[in-house]
């Protein structure tokens, strides 16, 4: 079978800073992979990679087994199939219904299956009473629970998840968490690449986790493996939690 | 006639709204959407010409008279077209005076949208097309305001007006036009009364966009 995700001796650099050195990393479809890291580890440009949203300087990038050129309109055909939840995700300046309408208009479904459709995720995710409130009045969780419908909507084949519950407080990060988790569940071929910060939350949530650090990949591991016996010094004194930083 | 004038008041003031509004909706169709380009694509120059774009905000309307006098004369390249001293060559005129400013104040407006707000659109998967067509929508008041000042300064334009126009009675007479022959003639009275009725249209035109603009997207 083919893999979902597949870097390649990727390499992105922003000027004089490598973000992303020399990466290499393969995600299956159906699993919940983790990627955890420090901040400005590189996770974020990880994700930008794979959303197509970024093109590497050296290397390559292989959605489904297909290298495809960013920027073209293979890769927006490919990114209407790929969802990402951003760690501050913006209010469209519409209505609540209206931001998650956005989602479908531009996939280009009829009106009549958005309707459909945008009522079902406002019942799912509590959001009835708002959705014709401008989106922007929103609270904190509120807003991330919209961003989730938006952004699953249209049931992505691959879920990029960026810090999502970076700002959350823990009763809304225990919402979304079983929001993914049911998201997974629904269909096991759903791809989920996770970048995250918060050891617990890896351990909870991913099949697989890798460690960025400096822009590199240092180790790929089963959950257990990566927690219990890992190969890299650097992720034994992370997840003993003793790096601070 | 009306008012003791020898010509209709109210075709005039009709003439001015159609002249002043379709040179502000032709020139907003070109220059909102060159104004989203420049602000919102990277390419070389692209410092350069929004220098350019903003210098043409002083653009003199006596010059953008002179080239549609100049293309449009019967010497000129589209003299044939027999448009010199019709609504059509005025449209054309005060048209060129609300591209630069519709464009500078659309580059200005879409470049502001938050950064949050441009990823969000792309995270959602919008293709590059669609993510500049959201862009601009979210920067909706903006560009609503950029009509505005191009009809401000349209409703408000004499020179290439009275250039390309030749304020023949009945055919391209304007409200501005009509206070400058009125003022000439010594008929202040008159003058001012077209005065008034050019700021009551301006203001109800302005009051209308001001609603548009504070029209809540839903």
């Amino acid at each position: 079978m083919m893999s979902a995700v597949e870097l390649r001796d990727a390499t992105k650099r922003f000027g004089d800073v490598i973000a992303v050195n020399d990466a290499s990393l393969t995600i299956e479809k159906g699993e919940l992979f983790g990627i955890l890291g420090p901040s400005g580890a590189g996770k974020s440009t990880v994700l930008r990679l794979i959303d197509l949203l970024d093109a590497p300087d050296e290397g390559e990038v292989l959605i489904n087994g297909e290298k495809i050129p960013v920027n073209s309109r293979k890769a927006d055909a490919m990114r209407s199939r790929i969802g990402m939840i951003l760690q501050k995700p913006a209010a469209l300046n519409r209505s609540v219904a209206n931001n998650i309408a956005y989602s479908l208009q531009i996939r280009e479904w009829s009106e009549e299956e958005i309707a459909k459709r945008v009522d079902e995720e406002l019942k799912k995710y509590g959001l009835q009473e708002r959705r014709a409130k401008n989106a922007r009045t929103l609270s904190g969780g509120e807003l991330q629970r919209l961003s989730f419908a938006r952004s699953t909507v249209f049931g992505p084949e691959l879920l990029l998840l960026d810090e999502f519950s970076a700002n959350l407080d823990p009763k809304n990060v225990a919402l979304m968490e079983d929001q993914i988790s049911r998201y997974m569940r629904e269909d096991e071929s759903r791809t989920i690449v996770m970048v995250t910060h918060n050891i617990f939350q890896a351990k909870r949530m991913c099949d697989r986790i890798a460690l960025m650090w400096d822009g590199e990949i240092i180790e790929v591991a089963e959950k257990k493996k990566f927690f219990e016996d890992p190969d890299d010094p650097r992720t034994a004194a992370f997840v003993k939690g003793d790096i601070v930083y | 006639m009306a008012f003791g004038l020898e010509y209709d008041v109210i075709q005039v003031t009709l003439l001015s709204l159609y002249v002043s509004g379709a040179a502000t909706v032709l020139g907003c169709m070109i220059g909102i959407p060159l104004g989203s380009l420049i602000g919102l694509k990277e390419f070389g120059g692209k410092s350069l010409l929004k220098t350019i774009t903003y210098t043409m905000y002083g653009f003199p309307p006596v010059i953008s008279g002179l080239v549609i006098y100049y293309l449009f004369s019967r010497a000129g390249p589209f003299g044939s077209l027999g448009i010199l001293f019709t609504p059509t060559a005025m449209i054309l005129a005060e048209m060129l005076l609300v591209i630069p400013l519709a464009a500078g104040i659309t580059i200005t407006e879409v470049t502001e949208v938050d950064r949050s707000i441009k990823d969000t659109i792309r995270a959602l998967g919008a293709s590059r097309r669609k993510s500049t067509l959201t862009i601009m929508r979210e920067a909706w008041v903006g560009l609503v305001m950029a009509a505005m000042i191009g009809f401000g300064r349209c409703i408000a334009e004499v020179g290439a007006a009275y250039m390309v126009g030749g304020n023949i009675q009945g055919e391209t007479r304007v409200l501005t036009t009509a206070i400058m022959l009125e003022t000439r003639m010594g008929k202040f009275d008159y003058a001012i009364g077209l005065g008034v009725v050019l700021l009551s249209v301006a203001m109800a035109v302005f009051l209308f966009l001001r609603l548009l603009q504070e029209k809540e997207y839903q």
